[in-house]
């Protein structure tokens, strides 16, 4: 078993949530992980990433090999075009479909959207209006998103849900159970 | 136990369990992450022992890093193992007491973690901490991944006691901020009892004394060499091609292995696949290990290092001639810039790579870093521009900190921006040189660190400059940390000089426009120094403080 994720969005959004969840569980899993992130000056509401990378073998880089990704998980769709180079050839994006506009020359979001359509293996979904609907709060929205990219991931569904419980347990049931149910709206999204 | 650690949290974890009394640092990305790591494991096992929140590791944040660098120190003479850390270019502030401490050695085990910063993420320059070891001619320690990074902190103090030297502990960025699995130990060491030398002569840098202290450490470097050559972190590998041969410092054995294991399955062959290995993770280079790789026959060494061309340089003057030694200076890897499995496949490939995966579609805008929305640095450029724009030519000279950022749109506020502390006497500068209006901005943590001296400057030639403090309450850009003069800075500003009705305080929001514009009018109307605090919290620490108080 073996992915390379890039996990993208704008910082403050929270990619590094969806990394904790995703780590908990591979380490639970037994799985060898790797996770560089972005700390510092970029995270001011700048453009952020971070390589996470899983393996039932020993991992050696840091870093994820252009061409080399097998998913893009990204909280906001221009963003997850900046990574496109790091894509395999048969590779998923799974991404939020709502721009995050805080630069005043922003494309033309139709045209964002259609280039992620370009991409054979894609899930666009509105992460916000379905963590609404499930009736979570708009700080679990991420966890839509990663429950939108798990039949990607090569980790069980059953297992991100006891990564999330271990994660979130000690803010208590109520942010559990939301963010279980925003885990479950982005999966049957997807699935 | 396993653990999954940010490489920072592995060189803190690996600290504690060596035995550590005190870690003394300034917050600098992408350092920050190991004293805060300490900090926070000593305030669990505060109150998991049911005392109060002080405990037994000092851990503290210092001034600046030249503080830093003397309370370790002074902890080292007394017998106990004392880190300091910080970003690289900490290192040109606490450069005197480093470069010193390795003429005085030390008593108990003293590590100096540099934390360098290649493609420069959040750093004015690139530069590599190694060359500070070799200057100073200490042992440098660079882990090739976060099991090493903790497993070399212990090793790194106990060689620091051996050889009565401090140790340079070099990472980069993707070392410092990558998480991976790390086993540690059970039982940590205990701490070093409080044992002084009779004699400490070796302590005082007086001429007589120095020179002495000095021949000893010139005649310690076989040592060190030694060492480094039996350091079971260094390793050479001969290859079944041995007339190449791959030098990898640091992480960068690690894209060499990504190279060599993913292209087995690739289409194209790699020229380095059999040569030999020599991984380096411990400095001076290991000499006999060098010769043993040209003594194998190597005639091309290809050197991967992060950073600049430092062993590429050396190297060359340790091989034959005819030798050819490759890498940043002979462009087959880039000159500047961290390293990336790309650029060092390229490098073993030699000629044209396959591309992989898509291009970036043109629509794609770049999204820079920004004040975030309600800060009050923001409103604190808000006036200043509209006060600088009444006088033709007015300048600007800015600090490092979140208030940078002033430098981009929207504001373009600022005309300088070089290091810490530098705003207040570069604005002096200017005005020496008949500039006015002539103001600097630096934050509450920066003016503290480095910006106290230059106002005593200003002060004393009554310089014509107006110092705004953007006082925030906290170290914003790595993440809130505490300040250290909150609270404190008009008695500061007082202190040093600055007439008491020179010293403003304005509230940095946007119902105060008229008032801080009006305070700003009339200070640089003053022909003198003034110093007009700019004070409201961090809205990134009121968020949590707000958290905090609702538990």
């Amino acid at each position: 078993m073996k992915r390379d994720i890039i996990l993208a969005g704008v910082g403050g959004q929270g990619i590094l949530s969806i990394a904790t969840v995703i780590g908990d569980a591979a380490l639970n899993e037994g799985l060898y992980l790797k996770q560089a992130e972005v700390h510092g000056m970029s995270q001011r509401g700048g453009d952020v990433q971070s390589n996470l990378r899983l393996s039932s073998a020993p991992i050696y880089s840091d870093l994820i090999p252009k061409g080399g990704a097998d998913i893009i998980i990204s909280l906001e769709p221009m963003e997850a075009l900046r990574y496109l180079p790091y894509l395999k050839e048969d590779g998923w994006i799974v991404t939020s479909s709502k721009p995050f506009v805080n630069i005043p020359n922003y494309p033309d979001i139709e045209e964002v959207i259609k280039h992620v359509e370009a991409i054979p293996h894609h899930v666009l979904l509105d992460v916000e209006t379905l963590a609404k609907e499930a009736g979570a709060p708009l700080q679990a929205a991420n966890m839509v998103l990663l429950g939108a990219a798990i039949p990607m991931l090569g980790i069980d569904h059953d297992k991100i849900v006891e990564g999330v419980k271990r994660i979130f347990a000690r803010k208590g049931e109520a942010i559990v159970a939301a963010n279980l149910a925003a885990i479950e709206a982005g999966y049957n999204h997807s699935h | 136990m396993k653990h999954l650690l940010l490489g920072d949290e592995a060189i803190a974890q690996g600290a504690i369990d060596a035995g550590l009394s005190g870690v003394y640092a300034y917050p600098g990305t992408p350092s920050t992450e190991i004293t805060e790591y300490i900090q926070l494991s000593e305030k669990r096992r505060a109150l998991s022992a049911g005392l109060e929140v002080k405990g037994k590791i000092f851990c503290q944040w210092a001034t600046n890093e030249k503080t830093a660098m003397e309370g370790a120190l002074g902890m080292s003479y007394m017998g106990k193992r004392a880190l300091v850390c910080m970003k690289h270019v900490g290192m040109n502030v606490c450069a005197d007491a480093f470069m010193n401490a390795a003429i005085t050695g030390v008593n108990g085990g003293l590590v100096v973690v540099a934390a360098d910063d290649p493609s420069m993420h959040s750093s004015q320059n690139e530069q590599d901490s190694r060359f500070y070891a070799k200057f100073a001619m200490i042992p440098c320690l660079e882990p090739s991944n976060q099991q090493e990074a903790y497993d070399m902190m212990h090793y790194a103090f106990d060689l620091s006691e051996s050889l009565r030297t401090p140790i340079l502990f070099r990472v980069t960025t993707r070392m410092a901020h990558s998480r991976a699995v790390v086993e540690t130990i059970d039982t940590p060491r205990e701490q070093n009892a409080l044992s002084v030398p009779e004699n400490t002569n070796h302590f005082i840098l007086l001429p007589a004394f120095a020179r002495k202290n000095y021949a000893e450490l010139v005649e310690a470097q076989a040592d060190f060499v030694q060492t480094s050559e039996e350091s079971q972190y260094n390793t050479y590998t001969k290859g079944t091609q041995p007339t190449k041969a791959i030098v990898t410092t640091g992480i960068a054995y690690n894209y060499l292995m990504e190279c060599l294991e993913n292209g087995a399955e690739s289409a194209y062959s790699l020229a380095f696949r059999e040569a030999s290995i020599l991984k380096v993770t411990q400095y001076p280079l290991p000499k006999a290990l060098i010769d043993q790789m040209v003594a194998d026959g190597a005639e091309e060494i290809l050197v991967m290092e992060e950073g600049q061309p430092v062993v590429e340089e050396l190297l060359r003057g340790m091989v034959p001639s005819t030798v050819s030694v490759k890498g940043r200076l002979t462009g087959d890897l880039p000159r500047m810039g961290e390293l990336t499995p790309d650029c060092v496949a390229q490098a073993l490939v030699g000629d044209q790579m396959p591309v992989h995966g898509c291009q970036i579609p043109e629509i794609v805008v770049g999204r820079p870093p920004a004040l975030c929305q309600g800060c009050g640095h923001r409103d604190m450029y808000a006036a200043l521009n509209e006060v600088a724009a009444e006088h033709e030519g007015a300048k600007i000279f800015g600090d490092i900190g979140c208030y940078t950022l002033g430098a981009l749109s929207p504001f373009h506020a600022i005309h300088a921006c070089v290091e810490m502390g530098a705003s207040i006497t570069m604005a002096k500068g200017a005005a020496d040189a008949g500039q006015f209006p002539s103001f600097a901005v630096i934050g509450d943590s920066t003016f503290t660190h480095s910006g106290m001296t230059g106002l005593l400057d200003c002060v004393n030639s009554k310089a014509n400059v107006v110092v705004l403090i953007s006082d925030n309450l906290t170290t914003g850009m790595t993440g809130g940390q505490d300040s250290a003069g909150t609270g404190r800075l008009e008695a500061i500003c007082l202190g040093l000089g600055v007439e008491p009705e020179h010293v403003r305080v304005v509230v940095p929001l946007p119902k105060h426009m008229e008032e801080i514009k009006q305070v700003l009018r009339e200070e640089v109307a003053y022909n003198g120094t003034s110093v007009v605090i700019a004070r409201r919290e961090c809205i990134q620490t009121l968020k949590r403080h707000l958290k905090q108080n609702k538990k």
